[in-house]
């Protein structure tokens, strides 16, 4: 079998045989424990400073935000963005509590369907979970209430993200991600699909030179809810993990 | 498997350099490329402890490659995918028919991968009746032109314009035929919307992975367009083609070496999407593929442990080093026969087709260092070059003109009286006959020097051991 003349070719080559347990006990503990490695300072900053980075990188790569006081103020965000757009009034929209529990009658000439996209829908109203000021990434994993085709089909996708949901670097996301809800086939925390969606589709592909709007959405618009008075505590994930790994400070990969 | 030129590569790059489409359009890349990398670059103080990190993680798991590779399996089985372990990539090809017949499929979508360039995926699809669709914007119009990739990142990076615009009025022929591409964006939009509807009619998507995760079974894909995420949500199949170094153990150490591709690849600080896929559609979800098959394919990779060339099974196909190289910058990517052009290519490809047939491309290069200097995880390129040109010279597989020239030189070296006298009467030859000249247009036995610049003629004074040992005299000034 072609597993057995891999494996046995790889261990020939690394002159040993089969990992002793001891050996493949501590590698199991490393994938168990995942220790960080250097993050970058960029985004360790007091949390108003963190969401401005957020913001100044989403805009440098091309996308747009628009910062509203609560849900309420969502609808209105939306029918004028569509109307700045000079597009329909027509949205196809996830299916999240978040989205789907807005007062929408303030805006009765918004058409609204929550389902995943079809070919045609020409804009999308999608939940995003989290967002990373380290490069202005949204982080949309897929699920019932959050389908992946929102963020591929529509020739424009609105993202609606709170505010408490930005964290500083990638790391933080995935630490809310293994502390989060479990995956209802693998009892693990990975759903079927993450995107890490930074900015709108493009391509360079003739003549290195960039142009936007490839095969994804051309314009991406994220409304930014401001549900954040105060400065967030820490989740007892972060901190957990702060307290093994010094942010700034390298884990040696084999540790 | 692709038609190999490798041999040819000397006729190849003349060729190339007389090329002037080609020459057009590498000169228009020169110096953007560096210069994008090196503001990201700059822009991330910590960049140069990355790219270590990088390095130790990838060297980590090399050296514990068998454990990882089974713990990332057993993920993929727990998310409800399939594993096929493929030694050959005539294994690979068979596993990938397979489950397109299984499915029935009549059309495949493929997002961009080398993987399967260097499979030859594309032609056994088609001689068995399955259409594969390239969805990639510079992959659809080489498949269109039957050309292979010319960069592994940017594949239609030998094309201008001109090119796209008269293919797509060769092939798009519904389209009014005097419809004017005013822009970029109108060629864009064209493939676009033509690409559409092969997305949605797909039976089956094949992408490859820039990465596996071990600890969560996940498939990792960076674009940015889009078209590797409609691949591989839109079917009813996903198919991911790896090579089996793409494993790594965690999602942070997965996140370091991202922090490290974008901005060694096209100077973003990320791409637009990096996507990470686990197993098949879960209940409850509306979207995603019904059925997940990783081929994981070794062709060849496994030979390189434990040898000079593990080093290699580093390269996360960032493109850096052609990028930087300047050969690569004058011949462009299909002089150098394979599939993996550039310095990353010139010691890959002699690992995987043989060095008989690729003896060319490690002495392409100037050993310059510049790719070694810009590659992410800290892979020696010229020294693995050099390793390639020591073997070549081992096996007798250097044409005897240079065996020839290296026998004359070693007998000079290894004689140091005679080296001096011998190099004493020829520069002073030399300046007897270059003087007032300054330069040589031609010159005999250096014709190949000539043939493409001056030598210039040695000044007076003397070898530099003369001038050397006159310094050491007159005391140091």
């Amino acid at each position: 079998m072609s597993k057995d003349a891999i494996l046995g070719a790889i261990r020939r080559g690394l002159k040993r045989g089969p990992l002793p347990a001891d050996q493949q006990a501590m590698l199991a503990g490393r994938i168990a424990t995942h220790p960080r490695h250097l993050i970058p300072a960029r985004s360790r900053l007091p949390r108003a400073e963190q969401i401005a980075l957020f913001i100044r990188n989403v805009e440098k790569e091309f996308g747009t935000v628009e910062r509203v006081p609560d849900h309420a103020a969502i609808p209105a965000a939306v029918a004028d963005y569509l109307a700045a757009q000079n597009l329909p009034s027509r949205i196809v929209m996830a299916p999240h509590p978040d989205l789907t529990g807005i007062d929408w009658s303030t805006r009765p000439m918004l058409e609204r369907e929550a389902r995943r996209a079809q070919d045609g829908d020409a804009v999308s109203l999608q939940h995003a979970w989290a967002g990373i000021a380290e490069t202005g990434t949204l982080v949309l994993p897929s699920g019932a209430e959050r389908p992946t085709t929102l963020n591929l089909l529509p020739d424009t996708e609105i993202a609606v993200l709170r505010a408490s949901d930005v964290v500083g670097a990638y790391e933080e996301a995935w630490d809310r991600l293994r502390a989060g809800a479990q995956d209802s086939l693998t009892g693990g925390f990975m759903p079927r699909n993450i995107m890490l969606v930074t900015g709108p589709s493009r391509s360079a592909d003739i003549e290195q030179t960039l142009e936007l709007g490839a095969h994804g959405p051309r314009r991406l618009h994220i409304l930014l809810v401001e549900d954040e008075p105060a400065p967030r505590m820490e989740s007892p994930a972060e901190a957990r993990a702060e307290a093994t790994t010094q942010p700034g400070a390298p884990a040696a990969p084999g540790d | 498997m692709v038609h190999i030129t490798s041999p040819a590569f000397k006729a190849n790059a003349a060729r190339a350099l007389a090329d002037a489409g080609l020459q057009k359009a590498l000169d228009r890349s020169k110096g953007t490329s560096h210069g994008k990398r090196a503001a990201a670059v700059a822009a991330l103080p910590e960049f140069e402890r990355l790219r270590e990190i990088g390095r130790d993680i990838k060297n980590h798991t090399l050296a514990n490659l068998d454990f990882y590779l089974e713990a990332y399996a057993a993920q993929v089985e727990r998310a409800g995918g399939t594993v096929h372990w493929c030694s050959t990539a005539d294994e690979a090809r068979a596993a990938v028919l397979k489950i397109c017949r299984d499915k029935g499929a009549r059309t495949v979508t493929k997002g961009k991968s080398m993987i399967s360039e260097e499979l030859g995926i594309n032609d056994h699809l088609e001689a068995h009746g399955i259409e594969p669709v390239e969805t990639d914007l510079g992959e659809y119009i080489l498949q269109i032109r039957k050309e292979p990739p010319s960069h592994i990142i940017g594949p239609a990076f030998h094309l201008n314009r001109e090119d796209w615009e008269k293919t797509f009025r060769e092939i798009h022929t519904e389209l009014p035929k005097d419809r004017v591409f005013h822009e970029r964006s109108d060629i864009m939009a064209e493939a676009r919307t033509k690409l559409r509807s092969r997305f949605l009619a797909a039976d089956v998507g094949i992408t490859g992975a820039n990465f596996l995760i071990a600890e969560t079974g996940s498939s990792v894909i960076v674009t940015n367009e889009g078209n590797g995420d409609l691949t591989q949500t839109l079917p009813k199949t996903h198919i991911v083609l790896a090579s089996i170094e793409k494993v790594v153990p965690t999602l942070e150490d997965a996140t370091s070496l991202l922090r490290l591709l974008a901005r060694s690849a096209t100077g973003q600080d990320f791409s637009v999407y990096t996507t990470f896929s686990t197993g098949i559609r879960r209940e409850g979800d509306l979207d995603g593929p019904e059925d997940y098959h990783v081929v994981l394919i070794d062709n060849g990779r496994s030979n390189m442990i434990g040898t000079d060339f593990q080093e290699m099974l580093r390269c996360i196909r960032c493109a850096a080093c052609m990028n930087h190289c300047p050969v690569y910058g004058v011949t462009g990517g299909h002089a150098y026969g394979w599939v993996y052009p550039g310095p990353m290519g010139s010691v890959l490809t002699p690992t995987l087709i043989g060095i008989d047939k690729a003896g060319n491309l490690p002495n392409a290069s100037t050993f310059c260092g510049k790719c070694e200097s810009v590659c992410p995880v800290k892979i020696p390129l010229p020294k693995l070059m050099r390793h390639w040109r020591e073997r070549e010279f081992e096996r007798h597989l250097s044409p005897q003109s240079v065996r020839s020239g290296l026998g004359f030189w070693a007998w000079f070296a290894k004689r140091p009286t005679a080296y001096r006298l011998a190099t004493k009467l020829g520069i002073g030859a030399l300046g007897l006959l270059g003087r007032g000249k300054g330069a040589f247009k031609s010159l005999p036995l250096a014709g190949g020097w000539t043939a493409g610049r001056d030598l210039p003629a040695p000044e007076p004074g003397g070898t530099f051991m003369a001038r050397y040992q006159a310094q050491q005299r007159g005391g140091r000034r």
